[in-house]
C-alpha cells in the first residue's frame, strides 16, 4: 500500500513541476526513480525513452505506465499515471476558467495577438529540432514531403496519412533489408 | 452523445500521436478544431497556454477542449481518452519488451513515421501561419495592416531569441504578450 502511495506523488510531483512536458520530463524522472527510490537503473531509463519513442502517446504517460507496472504491477501503473495526469487536469481545468473570465478584457486580447505570432516561432523551432534529430535518407525526404503537400491539399484527417507513412516505412525497411541480405 | 464523442475522438488521437507534443498539433487540428469543438486561434492560444503550465500537452489540450465543449465530465473524458492507449500499450510493451524492441515491424512502421510526423507539422505550421496573417481569409491587403506588420516583428523577435538566444519558451510567451499589448494600445491612440 505505502509503494502505491509513493508511485502516485512521486508521479503526482513530475506531472506538477515539468514544463513543456516530453523530454523536459527525464531528469526529473531519472532523479526521482533511479537516484532517491532505486526503482530502476539508469539503463531502464534509456529503454523507457526509446519505448517511448516508438509508442504513440505522451513521453509523461509512457514512461508513469512503464515504471508503475515494473514497480508494483498493474495497480502500480494506474497510481503513477493518474499521478502524472492530476496536476495537469486541476491546473488546466482551473485555467479554463479563467481565460473565460478574461477572455473579452482588451489587453488579454492584444497579450494573445502578440502570443500567437510567438507561438508560430516555438513551433518552427521545435519542428528545426525533430528535423535535425530524424534520420534522413531518399525515402525520409519522400515521407516528409508526402505527408505535408496531403496534410495541406488533401482533405481527409492525418490519421489516414499516418497510417500511410507508417505502411511507406514498413515496405521502404522490408525492401532494404532485403537487398542488404543480398 | 457529446461524452462518448470526447472520448472516443481524443483515444483516436492519443493511439496516433508519435513522438508526443507537438506531433499532436496536427491531430487535433483535423479532428478537434474540424469537428468546430475549438477554433485555430483558441488553438493556437492554447499552445502558449500549455507551454506556461505544468504536464504534458496531451493531457493538458484534452482537459481543456473537453472542458470547454461538455464541462468538468467532458474534461474527464477527453483525458481518459488521450491517456488510455498510451496505458494500455506500455502495459503490453512492458511485458514483451525485449520482443518489441528488436521487432522489425516496429522499426519498419517508425521509419515511415518519423518523418511523417515532421512533414504534418510542417503543414500545421502553415495552417497556423494563416490564421495569424491571414484570419480573413487570404489577400495580399492583409499583409500590410498593423497587425501583420505586429506580428512579423514579434515572430522575427521570438525567432531570434529562441535560436539564437535559447530563451525558455515560457520567457518568449511574456515578451510576445507584452509586445502584443503595446502593439494593441499603440495602435488605438496612433490609428
Amino acid at each position: 500500500m505505502n509503494k502505491m502511495l509513493t508511485l502516485f506523488t512521486t508521479f503526482f510531483k513530475i506531472g506538477a513541476f515539468t514544463f513543456g512536458g516530453g523530454y523536459a520530463m527525464i531528469p526529473l524522472i531519472q532523479r526521482e526513480v533511479v537516484e532517491k527510490h532505486g526503482w530502476m537503473t539508469d539503463d531502464d531509463i534509456l529503454d523507457i525513452i526509446a519505448i517511448a519513442e516508438t509508442t504513440p502517446g505522451p513521453i509523461a504517460i509512457n514512461s508513469a505506465t512503464f515504471v508503475g507496472t515494473k514497480v508494483a504491477g498493474f495497480f502500480g501503473s494506474a497510481m503513477a499515471t493518474l499521478g502524472v495526469v492530476l496536476p495537469s487536469f486541476i491546473i488546466i481545468t482551473l485555467i479554463s476558467y479563467i481565460l473565460e473570465l478574461f477572455q473579452s478584457v482588451q489587453a488579454v486580447q492584444f497579450a494573445f495577438n502578440g502570443i500567437r505570432a510567438g507561438v508560430i516561432a516555438l513551433v518552427f523551432k521545435a519542428l528545426i529540432s525533430m528535423y535535425k534529430q530524424c534520420p534522413k535518407d531518399l525515402a525520409a525526404y519522400i515521407v516528409m514531403a508526402f505527408a505535408l503537400l496531403a496534410a495541406v491539399f488533401i482533405d481527409i484527417s492525418v490519421i489516414y496519412v499516418l497510417i500511410a507513412c507508417a505502411g511507406i516505412g514498413l515496405v521502404w525497411f522490408f525492401v532494404s533489408l532485403r537487398r542488404a541480405e543480398k | 452523445m457529446i461524452f462518448l464523442d470526447l472520448f472516443l475522438t481524443f483515444f483516436k488521437i492519443g493511439i496516433t500521436t508519435f513522438g508526443g507534443g507537438y506531433a499532436m498539433i496536427p491531430l487535433i487540428q483535423s479532428e478537434v478544431v474540424a469537428k468546430g469543438w475549438l477554433s485555430e486561434t483558441a488553438l493556437v492560444n492554447f499552445i502558449a497556454v500549455s507551454e506556461s503550465t505544468p504536464g504534458p500537452f496531451a493531457v493538458n489540450i484534452a482537459t481543456y477542449v473537453g472542458r470547454v465543449t461538455a464541462g468538468i465530465f467532458g474534461a474527464l473524458c477527453a483525458t481518459l481518452g488521450v491517456v488510455l492507449p498510451s496505458f494500455i500499450i506500455i502495459l503490453i510493451v512492458a511485458k514483451f519488451y525485449k520482443k518489441f524492441k528488436e521487432s522489425k515491424t516496429v522499426k519498419g512502421a517508425m521509419t515511415g513515421l518519423r518523418p511523417a510526423v515532421i512533414g504534418l507539422i510542417g503543414a500545421a505550421l502553415i495552417s497556423m501561419l494563416a490564421t495569424v496573417f491571414f484570419p480573413l481569409g487570404f489577400s495580399l491587403k492583409a499583409l500590410l495592416t498593423w497587425d501583420a506588420a505586429a506580428s512579423v516583428i514579434i515572430l522575427a523577435l521570438a525567432l531570434y531569441l529562441g535560436m539564437a538566444k535559447k530563451l525558455s519558451p515560457i520567457i518568449i510567451i511574456l515578451i510576445s504578450a507584452v509586445l502584443g499589448i503595446v502593439s494593441g494600445y499603440l495602435q488605438m491612440i496612433l490609428v
